[in-house]
């Protein structure tokens, strides 16, 4: 099959590459790029463990064609480590409060998440609850992800010092 | 005293041992994308394996064309049964002692099932190569219920076994028969039933379901054809029993097999399983000569990896008039589909089934259950609970509301009447266990007293009578649910899968400098090993849990183990690693009194430290000791500090624990809101607590899902129904409650450290307790039980057969 020309900024790299048109977002970035952070879980767009952010919206990378995220800025859970290499607010927080357990949903609740915030900077219980319905987890009942996301939105709010 | 000397009490706090709440050492990784799936491996050369498979629940396999597929750009090869039978590994033992083709055999038995397997360089290639595999089949009647399976015409569906008499558990009664495994007394309970003052009597069924982890399953085989080794990394909950069953289904020596379970995405007992995506992907790799990856996608996970349940159980309790429960009776149809691959101890075919007389000193029971083949996809693992604990739990939760309804007596109190009392511990049931220790009333009662168990009735009254004068169209329900469990199997002399007794190990290795690695022979699948495991042993020999790196999952490193399922890791390689912690300290004790200038018996272990007795202030702290121990000519001991333990575990250990649910019901739609659930467990000793809260919060929703929604559920062509997560019922986190949990600690008297166990406690009593809730909303109306699980239609279709719809 003829392949196409992409590009794209991936976590702030510009990157450039050949993929057959029908490739999907999710299998170009695990397997073209290496990045593995964003899982596969369902290949519906059911369970969000691929979530990845295009151009500042959450987007099921299982279910998106490369070649509709030409040109974008793409960014995953490897990307929202802080500049030093520390855990971000977000993924220090999922830690402190026990927000994962396997860890395969992890990076696409955690990307999903950081949207959220930047959408809705000082969420209710309920909105958040609301707003990460499209992650599934079948690990934590939800309850501590709760936790950590609005304990993030405190922290990024500056009303509270992250942990340690 | 010095000042600046740490008392004991802040040096156990720095161990960060036994009760401390430590972060998990995983989630750095975890949190930054950095795990290691099996999806995540890439080797060069690798090439992708995908099933073809059966459109149809039970046809003959006329024939397969595979030339137009094999012409596809990338396609290396086809296989199908013809390619695997020269081997011997055209069908494959199942963990029940039956057997399972891999690749359909002339026949297939359900819909989804393995018929060719396409080898391609990358898995788009594989997936066209797929559909063009032309496959001619000729259909046949379809069994999709057990009962009607057992009629004397219905078709046979095992051709292969159809005359035998013999299965792996005793006499078989007709060709689409398995076992009949009996348990208890019969002919005294049948006489307690006709002689009792009341006999309530259920027909209750526990749907088929999935256990669905967020991973599904697959594998990289690599054979390397220099040095003869294989490797197959893979989702396996029990690596070196694959390792095993490898080397004796291949004729591969087991010493060139390596099995390595790298991280896993929750398992939940669809990972202990042998699939054919296994067996396909390591022939692959050895016709190939190149490592293959096989991963199953969502719908083939729900189609055709292990589900769970599917157990049809007639109950019938007897009583005297106030409320003493004389007896038990159950008979369990259970739907095993087309082969038999329930994971089970082998002497258990239906489990620990007969843990069903509960948490009641009931006198007499009896218990048959009836293994049956249908055309349903093969399976019957334990999702998130101990061997059938769950449809054990569920049916004797149940039978005590139909017997509290039938006797008008309140179904709390009902309960702690026939309790087994703290004084009667150890017990031993009528069915056969042994139980080590609990203290049921305590924990009942409060548990009721923490939701105000007699507000919440008042409350429900008073609803009832709103709802009859027409003021509401919500009713409530009060679930109550009290659970034992029976995990950690096992004692080898009666617990063993395909031969392999259910022990568990450890071996640890201090280093020079004072911190250690301890490898198991388990393996994590979110439940935090390498953070508690390295707490038992902190607070076993003073090293603190930082500077303890746990392994898992490589049978090259790791010493021979059964796995992670069943809530064993801790009651039996938890156990292990205690054992083994002290056999470190028991050499650490006589190089600190070489040290020291002191006998042996004149020094005391103090936390993290051996010191003279009566002189605290002489000491020797781990670190010194094992310096001592590998750089130091001690007379009478070889050098190194190092240790192993395999712990055979004299008895299972039995959580339990009281939960409590509190529901409204929607009588015009059928949505049911949970308002409150508090959740009360007794693990034993509690290793971290914000583990168990999280696996306990998890283990709810887990139950949620399955009380609530979530089924595999076929038409009566075999057509599964619900094969993607549109119509499978995951709930979300808007779906989801807010949990309490409570505790009370009775601590196992044979573990080392006391403790039980707890990832599966809160599936096997939060599955009754939403059920219990969900049917007393409608006791009021007369109404006593509906099968689960308990989705809008069926709620509302409950209320309508009530006449509630005017």
């Amino acid at each position: 099959m003829a392949k196409m020309h992409v590009k794209m900024t991936v976590n702030g790299t510009q990157v450039e590459a050949l993929a057959e048109p029908r490739t999907l977002l999710i299998h170009f970035l695990r397997e073209e790029l290496g990045i593995t952070g964003p899982h596969i879980g369902c290949e519906t767009s059911h369970c969000g463990a691929c979530t990845v952010d295009v151009d500042g919206r959450s987007v099921k990378s299982c279910t998106m064609f490369v070649g509709q995220a030409n040109g974008a800025s793409v960014t995953t859970v490897e990307g929202l480590v802080n500049p030093d290499g520390s855990l971000g607010v977000l993924q220090e927080m999922f830690r402190e409060h026990h927000g994962l357990q396997c860890g395969f949903c992890t990076p696409g609740m955690i990307t999903r998440a950081h949207r959220l915030l930047q959408e809705n900077p000082n969420p209710s219980e309920e909105e958040v609850r609301f707003g990460m319905s499209g992650n599934l987890c079948r690990c934590t009942g939800y309850q501590n992800i709760v936790k950590a996301i609005m304990a993030a939105a405190a922290v990024l709010r500056g009303e509270k010092e992250a942990a340690e | 005293m010095n000042e600046i000397t740490p008392t004991p009490a802040e040096r156990a706090e720095k161990l960060k041992g036994l009760g401390s709440s430590r972060k998990r050492v995983e989630d750095v990784r975890f949190t930054q994308g950095k795990g290691n799936y099996v999806d995540d491996i890439k080797l060069p050369g690798m090439l992708f394996g995908d099933f073809v498979r059966s459109p149809y629940a039970h046809a003959r396999v006329v024939s397969i064309d595979a030339e137009a597929a094999k012409q596809v750009p990338g396609v290396v090869a086809v296989l199908t049964a013809a390619d695997l039978a020269p081997l011997g590994l055209h069908w494959m033992p199942t963990l029940a002692g039956d057997k399972q083709m891999v690749l359909a055999d002339g026949k297939v038995l359900f819909q989804g099932q393995e018929v060719a397997f396409v080898v391609a360089t990358d898995r788009y290639a594989a997936a066209d190569a797929v559909e063009l595999v032309e496959v001619d089949y000729e259909e046949l009647p379809v069994v999709t219920d057990p009962f009607k399976a057992l009629e004397p015409d219905a078709p046979v569906l095992r051709e292969d076994i159809a005359d035998q008499k013999e299965g792996a558990h005793g006499a078989r009664r007709h060709h689409n028969h398995i076992f009949t495994w009996e348990q208890g007394d019969r002919e005294a309970t049948e006489k307690v039933l006709a002689e009792a003052d009341v006999v309530a009597e259920e027909m209750i069924y526990y749907h088929r379901t999935h256990p669905c982890p967020l991973e599904t399953c697959g594998c990289v085989a690599s054979m390397d054809k220099v040095n003869g080794k294989l490797t197959v990394w893979g989702t396996f909950q029990a690596p070196h029993a694959v390792r095993t069953v490898a080397s004796l289904i291949s004729g591969i020596a087991e010493h060139n097999i390596r099995i390595i379970s790298p991280d896993i995405g929750g398992g939940f007992g669809n990972k202990v399983g042998v699939y054919p995506g296994y067996i396909c992907s390591i022939v692959a790799s050895i016709v190939t000569g190149k490592p293959v990856k096989w991963v199953e996608d969502r719908m083939e996970n729900l189609m055709a990896t292990a589900f769970a349940r599917d157990y049809w159980m007639q109950g019938k309790i007897a009583a005297t008039k106030d409320g003493r429960i004389t007896g038990l009776w159950c008979h369990v149809t259970a739907d095993h589909g087309g082969f038999d691959a329930c994971a089970d101890p082998t002497k258990f075919p239906a489990g620990f089934f007969n843990i069903c007389t509960g948490s009641y000193d009931i006198p007499v029971a009896w218990l048959a259950v009836d293994g049956v083949y249908t055309n349903k996809a093969p399976g019957g693992v334990a999702y998130r609970c101990s061997f059938r604990v769950t449809e054990a739990a569920y049916l004797i939760e149940r039978m005590i509301e139909v017997l509290a309804i039938k006797l008008g007596i309140d179904a709390a109190e009902l309960r702690r009447k026939n309790f087994i009392r703290k004084d009667q511990f150890p017990y031993r049931s009528a069915l056969g266990w042994e139980y080590d220790s609990g203290d049921y009333h305590t924990a009942w009662d409060k548990a009721l007293a923490a939701v105000g168990y007699e507000d919440l009735r008042a409350e429900q009254a008073d609803r009832v009578e709103s709802f009859r004068r027409g003021e509401t169209r919500k009713l409530m329900g009060v679930g109550l649910t009290f659970f034992t469990e029976i995990v950690g199997a096992g004692p080898v002399k009666n617990c063993d899968i395909l031969g392999l007794g259910m022990f568990d190990s450890c071996e640890i290795r201090i280093h020079p400098t004072g911190s250690a690695i301890a490898r198991l022979g388990t393996i994590s699948q979110g439940q935090g090993h390498a953070t508690t495991f390295a707490q038992i042993l902190a607070s076993e020999i003073g090293i603190p849990a930082d500077n303890i790196t746990i392994e898992e999952g490589d049978t090259d490193t790791a010493p021979y183990g059964l796995g992670t399922y069943g809530s064993r890791s801790t009651p039996v390689a938890g156990a292990a690693t205690a054992m083994a912690g002290r056999k470190i300290r028991a050499k650490a004790q006589m190089i600190a009194a070489y040290l020291l200038e002191v006998h042996d018996d004149d020094v005391e272990w103090d936390v993290d430290r051996f010191v003279v007795k009566g002189a605290p202030e002489r000491f020797k702290a781990m670190a010194e000791i094992a310096f001592a121990a590998y750089n130091q000519a001690i007379p009478g001991i070889e050098p190194g500090l190092e240790a192993v333990s395999y712990y055979d575990p004299p008895n299972m250990t039995y959580p339990f624990g009281a939960y409590v649910c509190v529901v409204d019901v929607d009588v015009d739609t059928g949505q049911v809101d949970i308002r409150r659930f508090y959740a009360l467990d007794d693990c034993g000793t509690r290793i971290n607590p914000m583990i168990i809260e999280g696996q306990v919060h998890g283990g709810l929703t887990e139950a949620l899902a399955i009380a609530m929604g979530q089924e595999i559920a076929y038409d009566e062509l075999g057509n599964v129904k619900t094969g993607t997560l549109m119509d499978f019922f995951v709930p979300t986190a808007w779906e989801t409650p807010h949990y309490e949990t409570d505790w009370t600690t009775t601590p196992s008297p044979h573990h080392p450290i006391g403790a039980k166990g707890v990832g599966e406690s809160p599936n096997v009593g939060g599955v009754p307790c939403f059920s219990n809730a969900v049917n007393d909303a409608f006791r009021a109306f007369g109404h006593v039980h509906a099968h689960m699980p308990h989705d809008h239609w069926r709620v509302w279709k409950i209320a309508h057969d009530l006449g509630l719809h005017g």
